[in-house]
Parts: C-alpha cells; structure tokens; sequence
C-alpha cells in the first residue's frame, strides 16, 4: 500500500509494502485484453477511471463548463450565500465558486500529473542505475534517497517551494523532487528481483551489454509496477499540491486552486462554510478516483497478488 | 502500543506545571520575539511588555505623554537638555530600586548594547547625566521633537541593572523590569505567563493575578477559543467577525484606529518598470475606491487614508483630502504616459488579508488599464526584496508610532533603513529635518504639510488604508480601554 | 544478527549525516536569512551587520556547516536565535507534545483500521470486506486539512463541544488536553488507520491461508479462537513492523494538522522555523526526526529479519 496521504506526507510510501512484490507484465497479446476485461471487472476500478475522466473532461473543458470567468468579481457577490445566479456561492471578493472550482481542476490534476511525471523521469532512471549497477553507484543513490526520504516531506517542499520562489509550477517541482525517492526504491528493488530470473541470466549469457539488458529486458517487465505506483503517487501529489497552496506556495492569486480556496476559506468557516465545502469535495474526489483507479490496476495487473 | 502511549501521557504530565485561578488568558496574533526591551522588535512582544515593563512615560489616549515611572520632566529652551524626575519608591521585581543610576544605566543599554533594536530610535542622545538619586538629564546633539514619544515605548522601559548585567544577552529568558507583573515561564508558541508584582508602586490598581499570553495565529480560532470559554481577551479581531461578537451576549468589543498605515510601495527604480513614469503611478492610485476597498475586504471597519496618519489624527494635513476614484482620468493619464496597458507585479504577504488586499486591487486596476500580476510569500522573503529593492508594487503595512515622525522619517528621508522605495528628494527631507527639529505645533504642522507637497504628488507611497485594532473579550472582564498604540493595558483590568 | 544489525546501522549513519547536509544546503537558497527575517520593523542596517557576524551568517556555506556540525558532535544542537533558546531545550519541550498527538493518533489507527482489517479478512468478498475496503479508501482520499476544517466547522462552531485549537498541558487538566487533542488525533489517525486496516488484512489473509490454520480449523477450533488465538498473533509481527513505520512517519507527518489546530509540537515548530530562517532550529528538529524515522525504519528490519532469516542478506 502506499499513497498514504496524511498531511502530504503521502508521497513516502512504506517501501516494505511495495517492494519485493513484482507485478508482472502480461507478456503475450492475449492478456492484454484479458487485463482490460479484468479491470473492467471491477467496478471500483470503473468507478475511478470515470472519476478521473470525468474530472480531466471538466479541466479540458473548462472555459465551456464554468458560468463566470473564474477571477471576474462582483462586489455585490462577496462571501454571497448559493443561489441560482451563483450555485456554489461567491468568495471573498465576490468571485463565482463553481467557476473556480471548475477552473481550479486544471491547477490540482496538471500539478498531480505534472510532479509525477517529474518524479518517474528522474526516479526510474536511477533506480535501474542503482538496481543493475550495484556497487558503490547503488550505494550512493541508496543513501542519497534514504536521506531524502528522512526528511519531513512538507519541509523538504516548503523549502524547496520558498527557495524556488511561490508559484504553481515550482509546487509541482518541489512536490516532483520530493517524491522521486519513491520511485528510485521501486524501480531497484524490481529491477534486483528481476535480475536474478533467468531470462535475464539468458539474455545475459549471450553477450548483450548491461544497458541493452536494463533497458530491453528489464525495463518493459517493471513498467506495471511503476504505472500503478503513479497512479497512486498522483492521488498524493493531488493532495501535497493543495498542502502547499493552502500553506501559500502554490498557486497564486487571483488564479484558483482548490487547496488556495480552502486556504482562504478557513478563515470564513462561521460565514461562508461553502467556501470550504467545495474545494475540499474536489480534492477528495479527485483523490479518491486515482486511488479507485490504481488500485484496481493494480488487481488487474496482478490477479494472484490481491491482498 | 497501548504502554507507549500511556508512557507519552505521563512525560506529557510531568513535562508542564499547574495553573491558578483569577488568570487572565490573553489570545494573540503572533508569538512575541525576545522579551529584553532593547533587543525586541515586534508588535507582539510590546503587548507582553505592557504587563512586565514601565516605561518613563506612557501614552494618553489624545497621544500626549504622560506620567509612569516618570513624574515630571523639563525641556530646556534649546530643546536640548530633558531633565526627568522619577516616580521615588519604585522597585524592579528583584527587589533593586529604581534610581536614577538604574534609568541612566537602561537608556545607555539602548544606546550601547550590540544588535539594539533601540539605538536608531534615539541616537540623537549624547548623554545621560545623573543629577541626584532620583533626577537625571539627558543630553541631545540637537533638538529631537519625538523623543518624548520614543520615551512611551520599548527605548522608555527600564531594566533592573543588577539582572541586565548578570544576564547579559539571555536577558529575555528571565525579564527583570519594573512593570505591575513579573516574569514566570515562557513556553515558545505555546504560553507566555506573568504573575502580580506585589511591591508594584501602582500595586491597588492591578486586580489580575495571572496573565497568560497564548499565540494563536488564526483569527477565527482565536475567537472559537474566546467563544469557548479558553481565553479571556484577544486582540486583532478579524474585522469580518465583528458581527459575530456584536450578536454574542457574552461577549464585548474594544477598538481602536491604529496610528500606523497599509500602504502601496510603488518603486519607480525598478529597472523597466512602467511606475518609473509619475503619471503611471498617478493613474493607479486614481483606479484605486479606497472604501470599496474597505468595505469588501475589511467589511468597512478600516478607515481610508491617503498620508501617513489617519485623517483623525491631529497632525492629519487637512489640504489634502482622501482623493475619489476617477478612472477616466486615470485611462487619460496612462494613455498621455504611452502606457495604456502597464504590467506591474504586486508582492504581497502570504497572510489572510494581504492577498485579498491585492486582489481587490488588481480587480480595480483593471478597469483602468493595468495588468496587475500578484506575488504572494513569506515574510522573510518579502523582507529580502524590499532590503534589495528588487519589486514593483509591494502591499506594506506599517504599525505606527505615537509621533508621526516615526511614520515618515525612516520611509521618506534619503537612504534611510526603510526607504524601500530609494525615494530621496532635497524638499523632502528638508521638511523631515524640520519637523523633528521642534517641539512647536505650529512648525511641525507647517513642515507636514511641505512634506505632504512633495510626498502625496511624487507618490513612493501610496497610503490607502489605518485599520481599526479590534479586540474581543468575555463580559466578565471588566476595565478595559483601548489605547490609541494597540497594546492592552492591565492597569484597572478586573475579572469578575 | 549481530553482524546485521551492524552493517544497519553503519549504513543510517551516512543517511543521516546527508540528510543534514540536504536540508542544510536547502535553507542557505531560500531568499533571506536570520538576520533579515530577525531585524524587526525598524530594519536597522547596524542591527542586521550584528546579526550577520555573531552567528556566522556571512562565512561561506561549507564553514557554517562545519561550525554546526562541530556543536553536534559536541551533544550542542545550537541556538534558536529567534527563540533565544537552546535546540536541545527546544526539542524536550516540543517532542511530548508530538508525542502524545502521535500516540493518539496510532490509537486511533489501531482501533479503527485493525478489528476492520481482521473483519475485511475473515469475511473476504462479502459486504463487510467491501464497506471496510470503502472505510479505508475514505480515510486514503479525505484531505487531512479539509477534514479538520469540517471537524472544526461541526464540533467547535456549530456545537461548541470542542475546542478548535489551544493546547492544554496534561498535568494542568487531563481532560482538558484530552478534549483539545481529541479532533487532531482522530484526524491524524483516521488516515493511518486505512493503512492500517490494510496491513492487517493482508498478514491475516497470508496466515489463514497457511497450513497449521487450515489444520487447526480441520481439527473444529471455533472460528473466534481460531482468529484470536491462531491467526492474530502470526499476523502480528508484520502488523507491529509496518505500524511502527507508520509511527515514524507519524511524527514528522503532524506538520499541517499542527498547523490547523495550532497544535504546539514539532511541525509547528519546523514550520515557522522555516518562515523564520531559523537555521539552527529547523536543523535539530529534521535532524531529531530524521533520526527517528531511520531508528524506526531500522527497528522494523531487524525485527522482520529476527522473524525471517532469509532477509538478513539484505
């Protein structure tokens, strides 16, 4: 298990968990469909995908979707109460809140998206260095990560946010960096539980040098495990991405974020609770999709290893 | 698991001392800095000294000094020579009187003390000479009009020798002053406590026994916390919780115009920067409806300013009224400067207000024309980027001091420490030099007024708002006054 | 074992000391230093040139480590030079603090995520194992932050039964400081409890599937004994090792919930530490942390290699 969220503390998985258990690939055309039938199968797992479609759908779509241009104000809808002209009520200086919510789909998934995508390219690769090398390399990338991981994780991203300066771009940055230990453990312990199988003895036997067997031979067999530690690193980094914002180091204003909405939101509880109710809905929503969603991948990858 | 945590519940227990009753809990904004009143610089520990340290003179509610340790003091006609006598008796709490060798010895601790925060605020001292035991005089290099106002603030407090010397620079881990409570713990961001000192020389008036300092950061927790029953009186009340307490039987509000000022630093220095042209900076604060402003953001408890002090302050310069928001002009003037569309970053402090200030802000500005991008961040770095002077438009607030002076002089004069703006004009400073120069109304008045000339039209500041300092408090506390400086006195306080 | 134990702990001893180095390195980039964010309102330049020289601030990077890491080696966490208080003194005062929340909390885990886990794993497929599948997705997917804002909203505003923030000392009213603590603790816990309740799933699953279970069921041992007296106690090793990773975690993992409920212990500490460029500060507490999630981490391996030999390869 991992994508353990509390406080954003979430994106250091317990490696115990996650590693040593390989997820094998389906290797021949057939169980590909068979995978797609199985993840189909469950419908937790349909319930995410549609989630996460769904919300991807409304941040593509947003400036169709949303009623009002999410920075518009309107002095006479500040802190304003639902109704029909704003259903989600107006915020402190009298924004649309459905506007910016909608709008605000596009900061916590790209931030989600964005971060992990950071955290997998740099992770991946040195987790086959450190898995295939062995040595002293593995040794210094093992540290390098321990050390890292050590550190609280929202201290190492406010310093890295403050340091980099607040915006959003530089959230998913430091969310990014903060969470590429994650994926150095798991790509190495996969790929050290992988290089002992024999067709990576027999490929090896025939001469094919170390890069040509970390990449064409060990690389494809590990990629299920990553995908689906992603897919839940996201749902993490959905969640880091509003610690931050509500800390102040994400996204700006007047551009929304959900976690920047809660931000201001808390200090209204008392007069606007709405302020505070929909962006957290959405985070959670969010949240829940991605861990729906790489769950079931998870099961569908690997139907023997369901605990 | 379960022997763990019964472990951590009983280090809990052991680790934290008992409390008494008749204690007055006191919820603020910030965790005070270092309690030593030559060391310490922030509004929160001034609230805390109020309770430990008497100073030489306190402060009128019309802002005039008068007396506390000090019970009378001449001016010599070339405003020179201050002569204080001080109040005879008076003890600090470990017992040591306080003579005039005592004052001589604190004002010089001011002066000398590596890393005092109070040497700019009364270096024109030149020396402190004792006269007799409870006598001294003070020697200015040249006439200084605020001094007497500095004297009702932190560089005013007097510290007990004896522990000063003993202490040295840890002497904010165990104050010694002469103030109507005495120093007990200090757990950081959590509690600052104080007991009555019972040989005060005011001691009949002081009826608390306790005072806890509780730093609670949140607004709207502190006034849950005050609504609960876990504190007694808070300070800053969040202006928008002002209907809260008004509609609460229980509960009774105190307030106060602030004398200092939130601001607009618009920085023409700034390499490309469109505010480099006046008629930019003109043109902004003109897209700028300072009550609209107030009344979103502050539900129209602040006042709308355009000086540094607030048009109820007696040295307001009246010439110059709040001006209207007029956005055609302002579309005219940027349209004369061939900017019709000037980009502009506004830093603001990542708090709860500031960055609605800014958005408010960018909101009307738009109208006008401008492009306003906002930077939110910590404190510490905004403090970096004025010290540099690297911004454009910085959101600045500023607490204020009893004399104006202490509300222009460092802000306006050439390459003084928070000239962030490098303003520096001949005129100016002239006017500065003038006013502290005397301690005459009238040529005071004369030189805010040629300050305001040059200031108000050159516009490195654009003065927007003085908020209302608001405290809340449970009815059973009775007593309280609101001083004009925003610091809580204890004197007269009672809790029923 | 002891050889293993050994290469363990030679092997934390340079995480450690890069992890200093790491947050070290971190703090001297961001903008500002103590000397800016301690000059006060008055911004005096001869206050900030004070500053700078009596704690080393202008001496190039490397030097400064130097000076602080000396102090450590010397048991000298430094001085807070905003809270004119030494580190050490710092960290006694703030760690019960986080240490009860944490407690708390891992309470909380237990009791939620562990009898569900056991219940998820005993009625594998049928409704039960789905509402406690659905129990922990909730706990994984709610913002802690966002919880604790409803918790206020509901508890403190609406029913004034508890309060929103304000520590209270256990030795001033236990239950006081039970009733403040009360709202963090299950926030805290409510998310660890998911992770919880799947550890323990899983080791049950693992067990009940073993031989000796499936024996001992053949020979009719009821199936309350059988999951209390047979099961439980093989399933709680793993239970034990991954709950104390989670404690680990914990301690470091309080930062915002400390934040919202102003709670006084360490990620609150840290946090304005941070704000503060309070280096010294900011350095002993990662460092405490640190040192804890390693020794923690360093517990659960050596406990899991006691149980099973194989893994003392590692």
């Amino acid at each position: 298990m991992s994508g353990i969220d509390r406080d954003g503390a979430a994106l250091l998985p317990s490696p115990t968990v996650v590693e040593g258990r390989r997820v094998p690939l389906p290797r021949e055309p057939g169980t590909l469909r068979a995978f797609w039938r199985r993840l189909r199968a469950r419908r937790s797992a349909v319930v995410g995908l549609v989630i996460v479609v769904g919300l991807v759908l409304m941040a593509v779509f947003a400036a169709w979707i949303a009623p009002y241009d999410p920075t518009e104000t309107d002095w006479g809808a500040v802190r304003a109460a639902p109704s029909l002209a704003h259903p989600f009520g107006g915020d402190e200086v009298g924004r649309d809140v459905l506007a910016r919510i909608v709008y605000g789909a596009r900061a916590s998934l790209g931030a989600g998206l964005v971060s992990v995508a950071l955290a997998v390219s740099l992770g991946l690769p040195l987790g086959l260095v450190a898995g295939y090398a062995g040595g002293w390399v593995d040794g210094a990338i093992m540290r390098l990560t321990d050390a890292l991981l050590a550190i609280p994780f929202l201290i190492l991203a406010i310093a890295l946010a403050a340091f980099l300066g607040p915006s959003l771009t530089n959230a998913m940055v430091a969310i990014g960096l903060s969470a590429t230990s994650t994926f150095v453990r798991l790509t190495r312990a996969q790929v050290q539980a992988l290089a002992a199988e024999e067709f990576v003895e027999a490929a090896r036997s025939v001469g094919n040098p170390p890069w040509r067997i970390a990449l064409v031979h060990i690389l494809p067999n590990i990629v299920p495990a990553i995908l689906v530690q992603a897919t839940l690193t996201i749902a993490a980094a959905i969640i880091a991405e509003a610690s931050l914002s509500f800390l102040g180091l994400g996204q700006q204003p007047p551009e929304p974020s959900w976690g920047a909405m809660l931000n201001v939101a808390k200090n209204f509880l008392d007069q606007a609770p709405w302020m505070a109710i929909w962006p957290g809905l959405s985070i959670f929503l969010a949240v829940l999709g991605f861990n729906l969603f790489g769950d079931g991948l998870r099961d569908a990858l690997d139907p023997r290893g369901r605990t | 698991m379960l022997r763990l945590s019964a472990a951590c519940l009983i280090a809990g227990v052991l680790l934290s001392t008992p409390l008494s009753a008749q204690t007055l809990r006191y919820g603020m904004m910030e965790d005070p800095d270092a309690l030593d009143p030559t060391l310490a610089r922030t509004f929160a520990s001034r609230m805390v000294f109020t309770a430990l340290c008497d100073k030489l003179v306190d402060i009128g509610t019309d802002l005039k000094p008068v007396p506390q340790l000090a019970t009378a003091w001449e001016l010599s006609s070339d405003e020179k020579t201050l002569t204080m006598h001080l109040r005879p008796g008076v003890k600090f709490h470990d017992g040591e009187p306080l003579n005039a060798a005592a004052a001589k010895f604190s004002i010089e601790r001011h002066l000398k003390m590596p890393g005092s925060q109070r040497r700019s605020e009364i270096a024109p001292i030149d020396a402190v000479e004792v006269v007799d035991d409870l006598t001294f005089k003070i020697v200015l290099k040249a006439p200084f009009a605020p001094l007497m106002a500095q004297f009702t603030d932190r560089a005013g407090m007097m510290v007990s020798p004896k522990a000063a010397e003993r202490l040295g620079d840890k002497f904010s881990t165990a104050p010694v002053c002469a103030g109507p409570f005495k120093f007990v713990e200090r757990v950081p961001q959590d509690r600052i406590v104080v007991e009555r000192f019972p040989d005060y020389w005011n001691k009949d008036q002081i009826h608390i026994q306790r005072i806890e300092f509780r730093p609670i950061p949140d607004a709207t927790v502190r006034l849950t916390n005050l609504r609960a029953g876990q504190l007694d009186l808070l300070e800053r009340l969040a202006p928008t919780d002002v209907p809260q307490v008004t509609r609460d039987a229980k509960l009774k509000l105190g307030s106060v115009y602030e004398l200092g000022f939130q601001s607009l630093l618009l920085n023409p220095a700034k390499a490309g920067s469109p505010l480099g042209d006046p008629r930019v900076r003109q043109a902004l604060e003109l897209s700028i409806d300072r009550n609209a402003l107030n009344q979103v953001v502050f539900n129209g408890e602040f006042l709308a300013g355009n000086q540094w002090v607030s048009p109820k302050h007696p040295n307001y310069v009246k010439e110059y009224p709040v001006p209207k928001r007029d956005v055609a002009k302002a579309k005219a003037l940027l349209a004369e400067a061939g900017q019709p569309k000037p980009q502009i970053t506004l830093s603001v402090y990542a708090n709860s207000e500031a960055p609605q200030v800014g958005q408010v802000i960018q909101a009307m500005a738009k109208e006008a024309g401008f492009d306003i991008k906002i930077q939110a961040a910590d404190f510490t770095t905004l403090l970096d980027m004025a010290d540099k002077g690297n911004f454009e438009a910085y959101l600045y607030s500023w607490s204020g001091r009893p004399d104006p002076d202490g509300n222009t002089f460092s802000f306006l004069g050439c390459k003084t420490p928070l000239n962030y703006t490098r303003y520096c004009n001949a005129d100016a400073d002239a006017a500065l030099q003038a006013e502290r120069g005397t301690v005459d109304t009238a040529k005071r008045q004369a030189a805010w007024k040629s300050l305001a000339d040059r200031v108000l039209t050159d516009r490195p500041v654009v003065y927007l708002l003085h908020r209302k300092l608001l405290w809340a408090y449970a009815n059973k506390l009775t007593g309280f006054v609101a001083y004009p400086d925003g610091l809580a006195r204890f004197t007269g306080l009672k809790l029923n | 074992m002891l050889q293993f134990l050994a290469r363990r702990l030679a092997l934390a001893v340079p995480t450690l000391i890069l992890a200093s180095m790491i947050i070290f390195a971190l703090q001297q980039l961001l903008p500002g230093d103590t000397a800016t964010a301690l000059s006060g309102e008055e911004r005096d330049p001869e206050v900030i040139a004070f500053i700078r020289d009596k704690y080393h601030l202008d001496r190039p990077l490397p030097v400064r480590y130097g000076y602080w890491a000396a102090g450590v080696l010397g048991g000298d966490l430094g001085e807070s030079i905003r809270l004119q208080k030494s580190v050490s003194e710092l960290v006694a005062e703030k760690l019960p603090v986080t240490l009860e929340l944490a407690c708390l909390a891992m309470l909380v885990a237990l009791a939620i995520g562990v009898p569900m886990g056991i219940l998820s794993a005993v009625r594998r497929g049928t409704w039960a194992d789905t509402l406690a599948n659905g129990v922990a997705l909730w706990g994984l997917s709610i913002p802690n932050f966002w919880l604790g804002i409803l918790m206020i909203l509901l508890f403190s505003v609406q029913l004034g039964w508890l309060p929103a923030s304000g520590y209270v000392p256990p030795s001033e009213s236990l239950w006081e400081n039970l009733k403040a603590m009360a709202m963090p603790a299950f926030v805290l816990g409510n998310a660890i409890s998911a992770v919880m309740m799947r550890h323990t799933r899983a080791a049950m699953l693992g067990v009940l599937g073993s031989d000796y279970v499936r024996t001992a069921r053949a020979k009719g041992v009821s199936p309350l004994r059988l999951v209390l007296r047979h099961a439980l106690p093989n399933a709680a090793i793993p239970i034990i090792t991954l709950g104390a990773l989670e404690f680990g975690q914990l301690l470091s993992g309080a930062v915002l919930t400390e934040q919202i409920f102003s709670v006084p212990g360490f990620g609150k500490l840290m946090v304005d530490a941070v704000f503060n460029r309070d280096f010294a500060t900011v350095q002993g507490v990662v460092i405490c942390t640190a040192a804890t999630y390693v020794g923690l981490n360093l517990a659960a391996d050596v406990l899991a290699a006691a149980v099973n030999p194989k893994l003392r390869r590692a």
